[in-house]
């Protein structure tokens, strides 16, 4: 009898899903057709565009693509080796399946609400599935690479964003709910955020925020809407006592490193060129890392007696998420100062805040992509130096006040806009189709229930 | 025919089958089990979260020996694993009431070893 139960819910649910991608296609195909009919594409495109074009600064830009998609996969084994085994399929299905939709939702319209123009809080709608996305170079976001690159490039950041939001909701979300909201959030949260920040005439941009590559776009964003989740989803089955310890920790290893070695085409990379502010920004982004997997591995020493192997890998994404907004504007000192309060803030959101407030952040999105974030926007405030980027600016400790407290208004606005607006768009995914499994599914773990897979075999 | 079952400590296993090999006791199966007695365990803790399992490690033995045997298997395996620590663990010692050889269909105390 539960089988049949389960059977009809996993076919209704599959009929809804299909139902919305097939009439998402009809709507995508109906568009591109008509816009290609009515314009056409420039013929003059490409041979311009090949005069304009760095090589060298193209090659890096496609590399350092190439290295941010991976770290969706990279995430995937960190974030399942940490869940138990009857839910690892799962947590490697939420990412990968993220990686595909949000692919097509950045083509459809992603790009063009973040970067096209448009006004000072949305971006406008003439880029549209790529329209006039050529090969020539835009030169108010990248004059020496293609203008396709830099959407590619920019593609892998918010792929990886609503893939980090996974860990406040792991082992418990209905995958067709998932998919729904993960496209919602995309299109109303990520994509504003990214105009505010990057695109031409975005307010923040306007303010003279910095974020080099991300750490209020990907990481205060996804971690702030990573805390709403736990919240609107509530505990697992048993929290906290109650629960297994994580399934394989070698994977998380294994995930840490491969988002550790993505992390330097995510922020070197984002110089968008092969030159001395990408070295730069390679050098911060590694000090950074190592300063704070040795910071959390210490706490967890005195603390604890032990220093634990996930505490130090968790200390080395935290310094990669703090230094992602400095990475661009700080010295190799600035980065040890940040990798520093990256092993030491987030330890103690993860010890002691979270165990007192109670909130299920089951792999701890919150405490180390929500909070690293916003010490390494803070932190960029106060450590950024033109005598690193001359288009950057001074922070506090190099005399410049002002800078400080465009950080603090930028980090207060992006935390409040992804809180709220991601406890809305959950709420409402809620109300149509539910977000959380049914306590049997919880029970028997999501990868027989949802997916009809086992991750391990028991008999060969 | 007797039916040994050991359950001991992880770490006390090479030292057991060394012993099991000194008195000619070939026949043995060996599992990973689960399972927990007095002893108290180690917390384990993932990022400041304590898990204190109450299910600890253990090696499982079981071998069928014919009663010549059973007083040279109990000893193999209480010297092999004795530490005199708490969670040291037990040997249970059944009636067996049959044992056939699959290859060559030899019944009884003849299939054993």
């Amino acid at each position: 009898m539960m089988e049949m139960t389960n059977e009809s819910v996993v076919r209704r649910d599959t009929t809804r899903m299909a139902k919305l991608l097939v009439g998402g296609l009809v709507i995508v195909l109906g568009v591109t057709g008509s816009t290609l009919a009515a314009e056409g594409v420039p013929s003059t495109a490409v041979a311009s565009a090949q005069a304009k074009v760095d090589t060298g600064d193209t090659a890096w830009v496609l590399v350092s693509a190439a290295l941010v998609m991976l770290m969706t996969p990279g995430l995937a084994f960190f974030y399942g080796g940490l869940v138990r085994r009857k839910n690892m399929l799962s947590v490697l299905m939420q990412c990968l399946m993220i990686l595909c939709l949000i692919s097509l939702q950045w083509v459809a319209l992603g790009y063009s609400l973040s970067f096209a123009p448009g006004n000072a809080f949305i971006g406008g709608l003439k880029w549209l599935f790529l329209h006039g996305v050529g090969l020539e170079p835009n030169a108010d976001y990248a004059a020496t690479i293609p203008h396709e690159v830099f959407m590619m490039f920019q593609m892998m950041f918010a792929v990886i964003t609503p893939a980090l939001i996974i860990g406040a909701f792991a082992e418990r979300m209905k995958f067709s709910a998932l998919c729904v909201f993960m496209l919602l959030w995309a299109t109303f949260v990520y994509d504003p955020v990214a105009h505010w920040v990057w695109g031409v005439g975005g307010f923040l941009r306007q303010w003279g925020a910095l974020d080099f590559a991300g750490g209020t776009v990907v990481h205060i964003n996804a971690g702030m809407t990573a805390l709403a989740a736990a919240l609107v989803l509530g505990r697992r089955q048993g929290y906290p006592d109650g629960m297994s310890p994580p399934h394989n920790l070698p994977f998380a290893v294994l995930g840490a490193a491969l988002l550790w070695f993505g992390w330097f085409g995510f922020n070197a990379g984002s110089a968008l060129g092969a030159n001395g502010l990408a070295g730069s920004a390679f050098t911060v982004t590694h000090i950074a890392a190592a300063a704070a997997g040795v910071t959390w591995a210490l706490l967890d020493w005195l603390k604890h007696k032990k220093p634990t192997t996930l505490g130090m890998i968790t200390g080395v994404v935290a310094g990669l998420v703090s230094i992602t907004p400095a990475s661009g504007f700080v010295t190799p000192m600035g980065a040890i100062w940040i990798g520093l309060g990256a092993g030491a803030i987030p330890w103690v959101a993860v010890t002691y805040i979270k165990g007192a407030l109670g909130y299920d952040d089951t792999l701890d999105a919150f405490g180390v992509h929500g909070i690293g974030g916003i010490w390494g926007a803070i932190a960029t405030g106060l450590f950024a130096t033109k005598s690193v980027n001359p288009a950057g600016a001074d922070g506090l400790l190099y005399g410049n006040p002002l800078l400080f407290w465009i950080q603090i208004k930028t980090v207060f606005i992006t935390v409040v806009w992804s809180l709220v607006l991601g406890f809305v768009l959950l709420k409402i995914v809620d109300v149509f189709m539910g977000l959380r499994v049914s306590e049997h599914e919880e029970r028997v773990g999501l990868d027989l229930t949802l997916h009809r897979e086992a991750a391990y075999t028991v008999i060969d | 025919m007797k039916y040994i079952i050991g359950v001991i400590q992880p770490d006390r296993l090479d030292e057991v089958l060394k012993r099991l090999t000194d008195e000619e006791i070939h026949l043995v199966t060996v599992s990973n089990v689960v399972g927990r007695g007095r002893q108290k365990g180690v917390a384990e803790v993932y990022r400041s979260h304590k898990e204190q399992g109450s299910l600890l490690k253990k090696v499982k033995l079981e071998i069928a020996v014919n009663e010549a045997f059973v007083e040279k298997t109990v000893k193999a395996i209480t010297d092999g694993a004795q530490s005199g620590q708490i969670g040291d663990g037990k040997i249970f010692v059944l009636d067996l009431q049959e044992c056939i050889r699959i290859r060559t269909g030899e019944r009884g105390g003849d299939a054993i070893g």
